[in-house]
């Protein structure tokens, strides 16, 4: 698992108080792992500050698994 | 009366008669504040007759870049996140609407209800991540009634109101609770400015209710939303 990839599930298992086995790539964050529309905007503005990356309305708007973030920010890093 | 002891508080306006009245009443209960104002001098002052506890924060919040940057120099100065945040700041630019020029409408939009908003922003950023804090608008009667001869103000206080019921709403289930005060008419230095057609048009019944609420003590009434802070 990458680097980026571990550093979001720590993220996630951080803001939202859940089980890390729970995070899995498919999880949603909402579905599966209990999160409000405020904890997904916090997640995002946790994400852009892990990361240094900046993440737009619209394409914070798709992600909603854990694996949409580790792309998005995978995709951002690597351009 | 409960206790603010290690809780830190910004006010903006705080060389005002309102703010400087809350401050006070802040201060006495214990919290570590942040006086923030236009005029340095007047916020130096009030600072010395409070003591200890009190740092001073002079802005300008009619700029953007400097209603952005309160929040964090704040806690600069405090060296700890803030607890509570009063939006008391205000200004007034009266007159009839047929006579309103475009920079008394905008600069009372600016400083009365986009910066509360530029400042609601900065500060619970933090207070959601920590799952506490206190946020208290100071709006006015205006805002509800409205008032000839201050279409900009009481739009702007209006605003306001339905800002602060919107962030409550929002932020509410992280601890954090967001409320608006809308005081009757307080004799104060803005409201001294305001010609006496606004202030006259102030109708009785709002009037005993300011009357009420000084005897009662003006001073709770402002920093009653902050009861439960310790939960």
């Amino acid at each position: 698992m990458s680097e980026i990839a571990d550093k979001v599930k720590k993220i996630v298992v951080e803001h939202l108080g859940v089980e890390e086995s729970k995070v899995t790539p498919d999880a949603s964050f909402i579905d599966d792992l209990g999160a409000d529309s405020l904890d997904t905007v916090e997640l995002v503005m946790a994400f852009e500050e892990a990361f240094s990356v900046e993440i737009p309305e619209d394409a914070a708007e798709k992600i909603a698994t854990v694996k949409d973030a580790i792309d998005y920010i995978e995709k951002q890093k690597a351009a | 009366m409960f206790s603010l002891e290690g809780k830190t508080a910004l006010v903006t306006g705080a060389s005002g008669g309102l703010g400087a009245a809350i401050a006070r009443a802040l201060h006495a209960q214990g919290a570590e504040l942040v006086l923030s104002g236009t005029r340095e001098a007047a916020l130096v002052e009030v600072a010395a007759t409070l003591g200890e506890r009190v740092h001073v924060c002079a802005a300008n919040l009619s700029s953007a870049e400097e209603a952005d940057a309160l929040v964090g120099k704040a806690e600069a100065l405090l060296g700890k996140p803030l607890d509570i945040l009063v939006n008391n700041a205000g200004l007034t630019r009266d007159g009839l609407i047929i006579r309103m020029k475009d920079e008394d409408w905008s600069q009372v939009m600016t400083v009365d209800l986009e910066s509360p908003f530029r400042l609601c922003r900065a500060a619970l950023k933090g207070m959601l991540r920590r799952r506490s804090g206190r946020v208290i608008n100071i709006a006015s009667i205006v805002g509800v009634t409205g008032n000839g001869g201050q279409a900009n103000y009481s739009a702007a206080k209006a605003g306001m109101i339905g800002m602060t019921k919107s962030l409550a709403q929002e932020v509410g289930s992280r601890g954090v609770t967001v409320n608006v005060i809308a005081p009757g008419f307080v004799e104060t230095a803005m409201t001294l400015s305001c010609p006496t057609r606004s202030a006259k048009s102030f109708s009785a019944p709002f009037r005993s209710v300011v009357w009420a609420s000084r005897k009662t003590s003006l001073q709770r009434l402002f920093i009653l939303p902050l009861k439960r802070l310790d939960g």
